[in-house]
Parts: structure tokens; C-alpha cells; sequence
């Protein structure tokens, strides 16, 4: 059975980064949360960015040249 | 709070500070608690943003395009140490003015030891520096040019967009040196020629102590060493340095309380407006230049032209020690003011007040027309 993720996670270098990311997320008013990096994903004590497969590309849009972004991943639920 | 106290000793530090600053301390004690950019739960990321918020206001007020280009140190003394001990080398030379504070000149003067040339360019009697003198003075190792924004000891204001043009052209570094005109006069890191602009929070930032940064161009991190290394927050599972900003330069855990109060300071600044601010600062140093004019008994140091200088006035009153004035204008006229050499002796031979120093008021968006009049009065029956 393929259940699609119902959501995905942002990471980046650091927690800096994350809250840049957010602020541009927040004025472009896209949905997003940040949240602490899961284990199973990355052992990093950081935060990285939630948000739901649907408005990726927006938001890699809004983000592209202004917030180096590691990599996204899907959170197994 | 005295009331009657006359707190002119801004430059130093400034007092008061807008209750917005206070309160945004005290919330952040009380309220966000957190570990910044450390743990994920959702007071440690609030923390984070009031480091965050800090830097997004710092990058409003200098026209910074990246807030992450801005790192955040304790002062600017720390600032300007990461720049000569990270960024210079044996061999390198360095152009610098007898303008400087001893933050700039004693750790040029420690990496001189270690083998870096020195050439310190000599200022007018009222602190001008000629921009005509840098081109003469760079040699073929020349790697950087040092230089002060204002005078802390005439308020003299100096030719940095010239400078700026001038190491641009001969492909030095300029590391601006903004602890006195940082939110008491425009800077536009987008219009001028600045690579590295070093500032304090504590003073027209009108932030607690313990906070400044530097604002470091595109690039020029890489070729800068940190001072100190430790816990980011980043990259937990390397024990090496991470390479990128802010975090190369950020270890430890900073003083999230301190930033939370600057971000207040700098959103108080510009609520009011950088240019009213400005504008008031000067009308009150051009009353009490005025009002201390005529006054016989004492001498003004730097330009008169108001135009051109920072709201710090240094003045003798006849041939009394600057320490023995201090103190009357503390004791009898509840006036704060600060006696002596104001940690800049190259600028006191500059201006030939060295060793006794100068008497320097240095006013505030908080200073009143009143409290300058009554200044004024109390040095017309001193300077007698
Ligand atoms: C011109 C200048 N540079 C640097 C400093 C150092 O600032 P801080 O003591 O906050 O590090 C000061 C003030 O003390 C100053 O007036």
C-alpha cells in the first residue's frame, strides 16, 4: 500500500537559516511550521521546516536565492 | 530615577534607554526562556527568533540585504578583535587614523607585534582626516584599511564614503568602526563602499550592554578566522567549526535577553525616525556650542560645523583638571560627564589634549533644549 506522506520536512545548515526561511514563509503567507528535527531523519539537534507536499514548489520558489535549503524529506507518520 | 540627574554621558553609554527596551528585556526573562538555535521545542525556537528578530532589525537600519551576513558579538570590542586576530596576517599591512579608540588601536597594535605594518594617518586639530592621504600611504602589501565612523573624542564625523571609494578601488577591506554613530546617524550598507561595519548596542542603539556585531560582505567570511569555537547548535555531529554564517563566528550560548532589549532600541529608532532623531541630536549640540561660545574660560575641541559631527562636544575649562570639572558638574549640578583620555590617547596627541583629556558631554535623543541651558549656565560660573 502506498500512503502518501502528509507531510514533508525542509532542512537546513542551522537554525538561523530555518527562521529566515520562516519569515519569508510567513510574508508570502504560505502554511509552514517549524519543528524540532526528527531522529529517523537526522541526528542534528535543530529545528527544520514543515510543510505539505502540495505548495513545495511554492515554497522552494519563495525560498530559492535567498535561503540555501539542504534537503527535503518526506515525515513517515 | 533622580530626576534632577543630567545624564550626559551618552557616548559612553546611553541612559535611559526607551521603556520599549526594558520591557522587551523583562519579557524575554520572563516569558521566552529558551536556549536559542539549541533544543527544537517550542520555547528554544522562540528564543531563536529573538536572536532572529535582531538581526532582521540590524539589517532594516543599515539597508542589509541578508540578516544572516550580521554576527552578533557582546560589544563592539569583540567585534573588532574577531576582524584583526581572524583576518590579518604577519606581512599584511594596514592603513588606520590617530582618530581610533583604543578597541581598534590596541589590538592593531598587539597583530603589529606579530609582524603586521602599521601606518597610522595623522588627523587636523579638530580630528579632519584628509582622504587625499590614504592613496600616498598604500604600499603593495596593503590589505585593509581600519577606520572610525566618528570620533568618540571630538564627534568628529569621517569621510567614509570617500574611503570606501578609495579601497574599492585599490582592493583593500574596509572595516568601518560604527560603536558611535550606529543609530545616531544613516548608514547604507547597500550605498557605500563597507565590508566589515563593526557597531555596539549599548549605546545610540539604545540596547542593554553585552550586545553588538559586525555586519561581514559576501565572501569575506571565509577569509576570516573565528576567535573562539564551540557550540553552534549546528552541525552537532562534526567537531570541527561549521564554515558558514552566522554560526562560524556565534559560539556559546549568546545573550538572548540583551538582543531581545536592541531589537526594541533599533524598532524605537526607527518608529521615530533616524533623521528626527539626527536632527534633535544636532539642534543640541548646536545650542550648547553656541551657549558655550563666548564663554572665556573655555576651549572647544573639533569642528564647529554641526553638520559634520556627532552630538560629542569635548571642552577645558580653563586650566582645571578635566577629573576636578567632571566632579563639580557631578556634585554641584547633578550633570554626568566624562573626564580624561575616553580610551583614545592617539586622538588626544591628535587634538593636543594628551594626557590630561577633555570634559566631553555627549547628548541624546533624550536630552532636553532645558537640561543644555542649564549646562550651559553651570559652566558660565565655572568657566569665571
Ligand atoms: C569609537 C569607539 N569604538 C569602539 C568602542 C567600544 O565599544 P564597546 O565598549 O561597546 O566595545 C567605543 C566606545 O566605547 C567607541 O567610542
Amino acid at each position: 500500500m502506498n500512503v502518501k506522506s502528509q507531510y514533508f520536512v525542509m532542512l537546513f545548515k542551522s537554525v538561523s537559516y530555518a527562521l529566515k526561511a520562516e519569515k519569508i514563509l510567513k510574508q508570502e503567507e504560505l502554511p509552514h511550521k517549524l519543528i524540532p528535527v526528527p531522529k529517523h531523519i537526522s541526528s542534528d539537534c535543530g529545528i527544520c521546516l514543515r510543510f505539505e507536499p502540495a505548495i513545495q514548489s511554492k515554497i522552494v520558489a519563495a525560498l530559492a536565492n535567498k535561503v540555501e535549503i539542504e534537503e527535503i524529506r518526506e515525515l513517515a507518520n | 530615577m533622580n530626576r534632577n540627574i543630567i545624564y550626559f554621558d551618552n557616548a559612553a553609554t546611553s541612559w535611559p534607554k526607551p521603556e520599549a527596551t526594558i520591557r522587551a528585556v523583562e519579557t524575554c526573562l520572563r516569558e521566552t526562556g529558551g536556549s536559542p538555535g539549541r533544543s527544537g521545542h517550542g520555547m528554544s525556537i522562540e528564543a531563536s527568533r529573538v536572536i532572529f528578530n535582531a538581526r532582521d532589525a540590524l539589517s532594516r537600519l543599515f539597508s542589509i540585504d541578508d540578516p544572516l551576513r550580521i554576527i552578533l558579538t557582546k560589544n563592539a570590542t569583540e567585534a573588532i578583535n574577531i576582524v584583526v586576530f581572524g583576518f590579518l596576517q604577519p606581512g599584511d599591512h594596514v592603513i588606520t587614523s590617530s582618530m581610533e579608540h583604543n578597541s581598534v588601536m590596541r589590538p592593531l597594535r598587539a597583530m603589529e607585534e606579530k609582524g603586521i605594518e602599521l601606518t597610522i594617518l595623522p588627523c587636523s586639530a579638530e580630528g579632519e582626516l584628509d582622504p587625499g592621504a590614504f592613496v600616498p600611504a598604500i604600499q603593495k602589501n596593503t590589505k585593509a584599511i581600519f577606520l572610525t565612523h566618528a570620533s568618540n573624542v571630538t564627534g568628529t564625523i569621517m569621510p567614509v564614503a570617500d574611503i570606501g571609494r578609495i579601497a574599492r578601488e585599490h582592493g583593500l577591506v574596509f572595516c568601518v568602526d560604527a560603536a558611535q554613530t550606529a543609530g545616531a546617524f544613516p548608514i547604507d550598507i547597500r550605498a557605500t563602499d563597507i565590508d566589515l561595519l563593526v557597531f555596539t548596542g549599548h549605546k545610540s542603539l539604545f540596547g542593554p550592554q553585552g550586545t553588538g556585531g559586525i555586519y561581514i560582505r559576501k565572501g569575506l567570511e571565509q577569509v576570516i578566522s573565528p576567535l573562539m569555537r564551540g557550540g553552534t547548535g549546528s552541525r552537532s555531529e562534526y567537531e570541527q567549526q561549521p564554515d558558514f554564517l552566522p554560526d562560524k563566528f556565534e559560539s556559546g550560548t549568546p545573550n538572548t535577553a540583551g538582543y531581545a532589549g536592541l531589537t526594541a532600541g533599533i524598532d524605537f529608532i526607527l518608529s521615530r525616525g533616524l533623521n528626527a532623531i539626527t536632527a534633535h541630536e544636532k539642534h543640541l549640540t548646536e545650542l550648547f556650542l553656541q551657549g558655550i561660545g563666548d564663554i572665556a574660560g573655555i576651549t572647544i575641541y573639533g569642528i564647529k560645523d554641526t553638520a559634520r559631527r556627532i552630538p560629542v562636544v569635548s571642552f577645558n575649562v580653563r586650566d582645571m583638571d578635566p577629573a576636578t570639572v567632571s566632579l563639580e558638574l557631578d556634585e554641584r549640578f547633578g550633570i554626568m560627564s566624562r573626564p580624561g583620555l575616553h580610551c583614545a590617547p592617539a586622538a588626544h596627541k591628535t587634538i593636543g589634549t594628551y594626557p590630561a583629556g577633555t570634559v566631553r558631554f555627549s547628548f541624546s535623543y533624550f536630552n532636553t533644549e532645558e537640561q543644555i541651558i542649564t549646562a550651559i549656565e553651570a559652566l558660565r560660573k565655572m568657566g569665571k
